[in-house]
């Protein structure tokens, strides 16, 4: 039997007080930075289907588990055809991936939380969940045994070097959420809850090029919603690369969307997952849209503009090489795709 | 660490045990309700063998808590026959050799089940997405689909006319 340790559990009922009990409990004072991950004493969990795992392997050996399971909405409220929508970050990944508003209005959403791992995972896991999901890396994500043979890493021993690239100051762990690339490229913010009080961010601005602190909020704050502008115009879409058709966390994962007006492309954004520790907005993929009539010349600049913004490592499935061609190739087929699709919302 | 009382609804009935805080809904089903149907695979979420139904819905025992699920109602494969009447999924398996070692078909009976509950003509591309999470090493699936299709041909048939989805 692979055992979870001993931890102790609090269930809040509300989101006051999950962000009463996580500042009493001193979660924003930890450092992944200095202790390592197994150092984290008090953690946040909402569906488990990545903080469990990993507790097993002993990469997280919390003291407190938060959970957040009756705290958080799980709710996907839209106040309107032309409104936006506001995504509970307690919903399932199936019920996003299933939700009628979202599948119409916000493809790249629908079909990237449909591709997570399998339908038993997207059943437990949650938006929010994704949206703050543990970077992973061939070095990190294995047994204790495993670790304790080959030796340990960074993440998880920071006075230890990076095995993927042993002269790097920084771990490079991957992000390797599907649904945030999805959620930058619709343009998401996310509502923030902390015993300070509640604030919104830019999804984009959530995330750090950092292994260990990938995340820019503190420990003690909650993401509790997601949202989506009015998706009027916009055609988004996701595509993913993986191992195994079902099942793995991306290797490559791009999402792009687009708005027409008229021939001409008004705005456009394309993201990509699974090539760097922190998912990456291409601004320069966008530059490249704008203003075109999304003609194959544009594209291919967008495509070209992805395939530099791609820096993948050594520490996950595929190879380099395999990784950062199949992000041109995505970029291509999927504006492509947008071309040849109608606009969602018309 | 001492040990919690839990109540929890299996098939159908509330039982109350005693079980470590810190133990999964796997270990809780086999170790101290004895229901031994529920496998431990890879325990990590990756193979499917610990499928059980919450509320209708399949979820991983082994990545679930006892103490978050509350009320809800859990089946496990025990949970399938009415009396001595199988559930024409596990007739099906049976007949159409679904089974091999026999590892995975817990899991993949009550997935099945699930898909099952929400259409009895399903498609083929629907019985893959609804075992998606099932791992099978021995079968290669095709006779797993096989029993799927006979069963939902059997509910279907038992279902009154008109009442067919």
């Amino acid at each position: 039997m692979l055992r979870l340790p001993r931890f102790r559990m609090e269930v809040p009922r509300t989101l006051d007080e999950a962000a009463r009990v996580l500042r009493e409990l001193g979660a924003g004072q930890q450092d992944p930075g200095t202790t390592g991950m197994p150092g984290m004493k008090v953690l946040m969990v909402a569906g488990g289907t990545d903080v469990y795992p990993n507790m097993k392997r002993r990469q997280l050996t919390p003291e407190v588990l938060v959970s957040l399971r009756r705290a958080l909405a799980r709710d996907v409220r839209a106040d309107g055809p032309s409104a936006g929508v506001t995504i509970g970050a307690g919903a399932t990944l199936s019920s996003v991936s299933a939700h009628p508003v979202v599948r119409s209005r916000y493809a790249a959403l629908a079909m990237a939380a449909g591709l997570v791992s399998t339908p038993q995972l997207r059943n437990m896991g949650t938006i929010g969940g994704n949206v703050c999901l543990d970077t992973r890396c061939n070095w990190y994500d294995e047994s204790q045994f495993w670790r304790t043979a080959e030796g340990f890493c960074m993440k998880t021993h920071p006075n230890v070097v990076c095995r993927v690239a042993t002269s790097s100051p920084r771990c490079l762990a991957v992000a390797s959420a599907d649904t945030v690339p999805a959620l930058l490229a619709l343009g998401a913010t996310v509502r923030i809850q902390s015993a300070q009080g509640e604030r919104s961010v830019d999804l984009g601005e959530l995330y750090r090029e950092d292994g260990i602190r990938y995340l820019t909020i503190a420990r003690d704050e909650i993401v509790s919603a997601v949202e989506l502008p009015p998706a009027e115009g916009w055609r988004s879409t996701y595509l993913k690369l993986r191992d195994r058709g079902s099942f793995d966390f991306p290797i490559v994962g791009l999402a792009a969307a687009v708005r027409m007006d008229g021939e001409r492309v008004a705005g456009a954004r394309v993201a990509l997952t699974a090539v760097a520790s922190r998912p990456i907005l291409v601004d320069a993929a966008a530059a490249a849209l704008r203003g075109s009539r999304l003609d194959d010349a544009a594209i291919e600049a967008a495509a070209e503009a992805a395939f530099k913004a791609a820096r993948p490592m050594d520490n996950t499935s595929g190879t380099i090489a395999q990784r950062k061609r199949t992000v041109s190739v995505f970029a291509t087929r999927a504006l492509r795709e947008l071309r040849e699709r109608r606009a969602e919302a018309a | 660490m001492a040990k919690a009382l839990l109540t929890l609804r299996v098939n159908g009935e509330r039982q109350t045990v005693a079980a470590e805080p810190h133990h999964t809904l796997l270990e809780v089903l086999r170790e101290d309700l004895g229901l031994t149907g529920t496998k431990h695979g890879c325990e990590l979420g990756e193979c499917g063998a610990c499928t059980v139904l919450v509320d209708g819905v399949p979820v991983l025992s082994c990545l679930t808590l006892p103490s978050e699920i509350g009320d809800a109602e859990v089946t496990t494969v025990e949970g399938l026959a009415k009396g001595p009447e199988l559930h024409p999924l596990q007739t099906a398996f049976a007949e159409e050799a679904a089974a091999q070692c026999g590892y995975c078909t817990p899991g993949m009976l009550l997935s099945a089940k699930s898909l099952l509950d929400h259409t009895t003509a399903p498609t083929r591309e629907e019985m893959a997405e609804a075992i998606a999470g099932n791992l099978c090493r021995c079968t290669g699936y095709t006779a797993i689909y096989e029993a799927i299709d006979k069963a939902a041909e059997r509910i279907r048939e038992k279902q009154p006319a008109g009442a067919r989805s």
